[in-house]
């Protein structure tokens, strides 16, 4: 005779601590296992998008740090190719290396964020993992700080190139983290990738079939991890990636480990870019002198970049004005999160958790 | 200590003694009382500061394993955080839900932690416990430690709040299991011993028991992992999943009191693993037999410390199979391969020459390794193939702009 048991509804958050910020699930629990999820969104709505149309084209770089916040090189990033998309602005090459560099420096801290809360969701007490993750991202803040002043919200690109250039320190600090940054990763792999536990908990949890990430158009890892082999960097190569050499991680099956491992993998690559642009870098301007109150002409520009999260994209709409007519985010996070019931159903309590954590979402672009 | 417990000073018997010494023949109950409570408030305010102890211990090497300092700020190197947390505790207001059900939602705190106290009396600090030589000693810990079980239940169930009852669920479904393999390990030693007096297993020990059964030293070790749910077994707490899990509606005392209850059980284990398989308060002859207890201890809660720092959690169905299908049969083989050693070696009185405990030892560990490399063949991650990594079809960068 089969057990029959009631379903039980939870609340999974605002308050939670494993769901990144303010994200929110109704989830209904048969015992342990999750029968239904509705996702609930728009704690930290801020009205971005809205914003954006009441400020100068320069101005809005600072919004856009907002958005993704561990990730706010690459949303500077998307947003000033959007911008010289429109209004024809061409900025020189060290200020585009210079760009990149923060870029992919972003991309290591991003995904070591991923990956550290990944494992601290898969209950390494205290987080473990998670320490030894911030002890490197640590650096990388640094290195923003002396790029320029910021270590968070850096706003360190500007329409037309970057806000200023690196002082000499930077590049000594870089050396360093590129040559240690692989021994780093080592670590970390050695505590997670061949762990019996982490294999037992991720391997074929959450499989994300190629055809449901394809049509539900995720990007990024996760679309990566599902063996789809799309990288903006290589299909639509923006600022200097073409003339750089690296490779597209993909995973195996879709799995919740293929997602981390993916991202492991893509730190790796991000360092081998960076050890190829300092080795490219020239000296140079890195700023056109593009006027603060930029008045691009009237039309619209869709430009975007492969973030730590997936495919950022800003479509810009000018009437000839000081401010865009309409500021539009493709915001992977949000995006992503389209296939969440599918992957959750059917799976334990403990597997949403890490499932969902693998999605690598960030509350402040979801809500925007 | 071994000194005042071989004389005889501190366990029950002589403190009775002594009380009824003062007191007419008529009040023989109230020294039998007073000799209970002096006992007691000497266990437990004894518990109470090595919990405190450890707890500072575990937060300063979590915090060096975790490249971070830890507490430092409360006296000499933080060794005053402990109390600063009990009083901090002490003084937030004592909430309780409006639906709980407050005389199991007051109780279950005590049951907790009496049970993980309630262990330390009788265990053999010296040739005595405190409670003399309890001839069921072995038997009074495991009925004693599965009480836990129980004020998880309770403490979940009077909550009236979801996440607590998904962990005291979880709880009761583990801890059940567990006892199991944990029972049938202390069956091998109780066999090998000859006695299930504790005092008596220690001094059975003329090689450590984990020397001459270590697969049986190996389930005991996971299963009481499992019983004071700490990683890989805390899905009863599961902080990434249930906020805290059955205690998430406790607060100021009744939390400090869960949380002593939560820290007491390493020691409890720990003493535990120490009496049953580390040769308790034996070694070397300088060093007095209360040193050697301790430098176990701590050896054993060192050990623990380090698996919940660096391990993840497993699943709630993967703990259940871990119990049934791993430790189980383990437990199993090794008991059976206890017995049939212990009838074949045996002399006339039914005792094992330190020679015979030698070829045990010697048989044991072949069979655990043995067992072990089995085990993980058929349970292991190992066993899984995974396919090469091939690009899908349904995109391709090489194509062009599409």
């Amino acid at each position: 005779m089969a057990i029959r048991s009631e379903p039980v509804t939870v609340n999974l958050g605002p308050q939670h601590p494993s769901t990144h910020g303010v994200f929110r699930l109704r989830v209904t629990f048969d015992g342990e296992e999750v029968i239904d999820v509705e996702p609930v969104i728009g704690y930290l709505h801020r009205g971005t998008e809205k914003l954006a149309e009441g400020r100068t084209f320069v101005q809005i770089v600072t919004l856009t740090d907002r958005l993704d916040y561990v990730a706010a090189m690459s949303n500077n990033l998307a947003y000033v190719l959007a911008v010289e998309k429109l209004a024809g602005i061409e900025p020189p090459v060290r200020g585009q290396y210079l760009r990149v560099i923060c870029a992919e420096l972003q991309r290591i801290a991003s995904h070591l964020i991923a990956t550290g809360f990944l494992a601290m969701e898969l209950g390494t007490f205290g987080g473990t993992p998670l320490m030894y993750c911030f002890r490197e991202r640590e650096r990388i803040l640094d290195m923003f700080e002396m790029l320029c002043g910021a270590r968070i919200t850096v706003s360190y690109m500007r329409p037309g190139g970057v806000v200023q250039d690196a002082p000499d320190d930077f590049w000594t600090a870089l050396k360093d983290f590129t040559s240690e940054m692989p021994g780093y990763i080592d670590e970390l792999e050695a505590l997670l990738t061949g762990n019996e536990i982490v294999l037992s908990r991720t391997r074929d949890v959450g499989i994300l079939s190629d055809e449901l990430a394809v049509n539900a158009s995720v990007t990024g890892p996760m679309l990566r991890a599902s063996r789809v082999l799309w990288d903006l960097r290589k299909a639509d190569p923006y600022e200097v990636y073409d003339r750089l050499d690296f490779d597209i991680p993909i995973g195996s099956v879709g799995d919740t480990f293929d997602r981390y491992i993916v991202r492991v993998q893509e730190m790796r690559e991000s360092v081998r870019i960076l050890d190829q642009c300092m080795a490219q870098i020239e000296p140079g301007p890195v700023r056109t002198d593009a006027a603060y109150f930029l008045r691009p002409p009237a039309g619209d520009a869709y430009a975007a970049v492969e973030g730590p999260k997936g495919e950022l994209g800003f479509y810009l709409v000018g009437d000839g004005g000081i401010s865009p007519y309409r500021c539009k985010i493709r915001a992977p996070s949000y995006i992503n999160l389209e296939v969440l019931r599918d992957l959750l159903v059917g799976w334990k309590m403990a597997d949403l958790i890490i499932v969902f954590g693998s999605f690598d979402i960030v509350m402040g672009e979801v809500d925007r | 200590m071994d000194n005042v417990l071989a004389a005889g000073l501190l366990d029950f018997g002589s403190i009775y003694r002594f009380f009824d010494g003062f007191l007419p023949e008529s009040l023989d109950w109230l020294a039998y009382a007073i000799a209970g409570g002096v006992l007691a408030f000497i266990v437990v305010n004894a518990v109470i500061l090595s919990v405190s102890a450890f707890t500072w211990f575990e937060r300063r090497a979590l915090g060096r394993i975790q490249s971070r300092l830890g507490p430092n700020r409360w006296g000499p190197f933080g060794l005053l955080q402990p109390f600063a947390d009990v009083l901090k505790l002490m003084t937030k207001e004592d909430t309780v839900p409006e639906t709980a059900d407050r005389p199991v939602f007051n109780a279950a705190p005590i049951v907790l932690t009496a049970a993980s106290l309630l262990v330390f009396a009788v265990i053999p600090l010296g040739h005595e416990s405190f409670l003399g030589r309890l001839n069921i000693g072995v038997l009074f810990i495991v009925a004693v430690t599965s009480v836990n079980t129980l004020a998880v239940f309770m403490a979940g169930w009077a909550s009236r709040n979801k996440y607590a009852m998904f962990g005291a669920a979880r709880g009761v479904a583990m801890l059940l299991s567990y006892e199991v393999p944990m029972g049938l390990a202390i069956v091998g030693v109780a066999l090998a011993a000859g006695s299930l007096a504790t005092a008596a297993v220690v001094e059975s020990q003329a090689i450590p028991f984990f020397i001459l059964q270590p697969l049986g030293f190996l389930v005991f070790v996971t299963a009481a992992l499992a019983e004071m749910s700490r990683t890989p077994f805390d899905m009863i707490e599961a902080e990434s999943e249930l906020g805290a899990g059955y205690h998430t509606e406790y607060s100021g005392i009744k939390f400090a009191v869960m949380q002593l209850a939560e820290f007491g059980a390493p020691i409890a284990q720990s003493v535990v693993i120490v009496t049953l398989f580390l040769s308790g308060w034996r070694g070397f002859d300088p060093v007095p037999g209360w040193i050697w207890f301790l430098v176990k201890v701590f050896a054993v809660l060192a050990f623990l410390l380090w698996t919940r720092a660096t391990w993840p959690r497993l699943r709630v169905d993967q703990i259940m199979e871990f119990a049934w299908k791993g430790l189980f049969p383990l437990a199993l083989i090794n008991l059976f391969a206890v017995a049939i050693e212990i009838q074949l070696l045996q002399n006339d009185a039914g005792r094992i020459s330190t020679q015979g405990y030698w070829i045990m030892a010697a048989v044991n560990w072949g069979i655990t390794l043995a067992a072990i490399v089995a085990m993980a063949n058929l349970l292991g991650q190992g066993r899984l193939r995974r396919p090469a990594p091939v690009p899908s079809a349904l995109a391709n960068m090489q194509a062009g702009s599409d």
